[in-house]
């Protein structure tokens, strides 16, 4: 199991490099449909012990909107796209073109409107790792759900408990140009998938 | 509030009257606290998964009910509290993503409560309040000098159980 994770530095560097370019399209979809610049920092791929992820964004208590795809295909996995609540709801106005500050909570058409949004990321940010490993990465049909961080997480956190105790993360943080829309993107392989990944890539 | 101890995911505390115990954002996750009123020794748990014998091997048996459960046992026992009176209290066990075609991993927080309740009986602990299930996240917090177990919520309030 752990072999998986035993990444080289020029592996560790293929996979940051893919992260970017997926993140990289995943900033340029949404900065198309809101009409701002968005800024992102370069993606941290790392092995985090499974406890420590609700720290990455803001810690476990945190309220957070959560926007989670499960990946078919050969190298299955996760993507859960995570936003401040704040985020969230300043992101619904802008797509409904209301005035920020309108939004106090999600109704049907906000979560449809949100799940359509991390639609969009992730299947810009899975097309980068197809451009990289000709593996065809299929995300489901997106669910939402707006809690504490720890809790939402725990979708994830979960089936990675089962195999071990360390999470491999590929996580881009993003931010709006006037600051008011951040969000984390996390690609999540399953267990075995890291490995076929690297492999597809073919460096060692 | 007197000395409160934070518990991690996948992780248990015990400690005595006055200290709280707590633990953020349970989703699919259990909180299980033992108490014992007299001594007002206690522990609070939180477990991720059911069974260790399903999973591949880990460092951290504080991640399963089956293994996490019994340890934190011993520990409230060895500080001074008294298995025949020891008293538990469970809250968490949330699915929280809807999904049609849900897979088992995703329904664990119900294998959760299960695998709890059957795992405390099994070990002659009674379950005297429970609050499990639903699609919502939970904080929760034992304080050991009154044995009230708090759960909070974002969206449905506050209780005590």
């Amino acid at each position: 199991m752990n072999d998986e994770y035993d990444l080289s530095p020029i592996q560790l560097d293929a996979l940051r490099e893919i992260g970017n370019v997926g993140a990289g399209n995943s900033a340029t979809a949404l900065s198309q449909i809101i009409n701002k610049r968005i800024d992102m920092n370069v993606p941290k791929v790392a092995l985090v012990p499974i406890e420590a992820v609700p720290d990455l964004v803001g810690g476990p208590d945190a309220i957070v909107v959560g926007v989670f795809l499960r990946i078919y295909g050969r190298a299955p996995g996760n993507v859960l796209f995570l936003m401040p609540q704040k985020s969230a709801f300043y992101l619904v106005d802008t797509l409904m073109g209301r005035e920020h500050g309108t939004t106090k909570t999600l109704d049907f058409m906000d979560e449809s409107a949100l799940m359509e949004i991390g639609n969009i990321l992730s299947g810009a940010y899975l097309n980068a790792f197809f451009s990289f490993t000709h593996i065809s990465m299929l995300p489901s049909i997106p669910a939402l759900a707006m809690d504490m961080a720890g809790a939402i997480l725990n979708i994830i956190l979960v089936q990675l408990g089962q195999m071990g105790d360390q999470a491999m993360v590929i996580e881009t943080e993003f931010l709006a140009e006037d600051d008011g829309i951040s969000g984390h993107f996390f690609l999540v392989p399953d267990p075995g998938s890291l490995g076929i990944l690297i492999e597809a890539v073919g460096v060692e | 509030m007197a000395n409160l101890i934070k518990v991690g995911m996948a992780d248990y505390k015990v400690g005595r009257s006055p200290s709280t115990l707590i633990s953020y954002g349970l989703g699919s996750c259990i909180g299980i606290s033992l108490y014992d009123p007299q001594t007002k020794i206690g522990g609070l748990l939180h477990i991720m998964l059911p069974d260790s014998t399903q999973a591949r091997a880990s460092d951290n048996p504080a991640k399963f009910a089956d293994t996490g459960i019994p340890l934190m046992l011993n520990d409230v026992i060895a500080l001074g509290a008294s298995r025949s009176r020891l008293v538990a209290k469970i809250a968490g066990g949330a699915q929280m993503f809807a999904f049609a075609n849900a897979t088992d991993i995703m329904r664990v927080g119900n294998r959760n409560a299960d695998a709890v309740k059957q795992i405390l009986r099994r070990n002659g602990i009674k379950v005297i309040a429970e609050d499990t299930g639903g699609n919502y996240g939970r904080t929760v917090q034992i304080d050991l000098n009154t044995g009230v177990y708090k759960v909070k919520t974002i969206d449905r309030g506050e209780k005590d159980i």
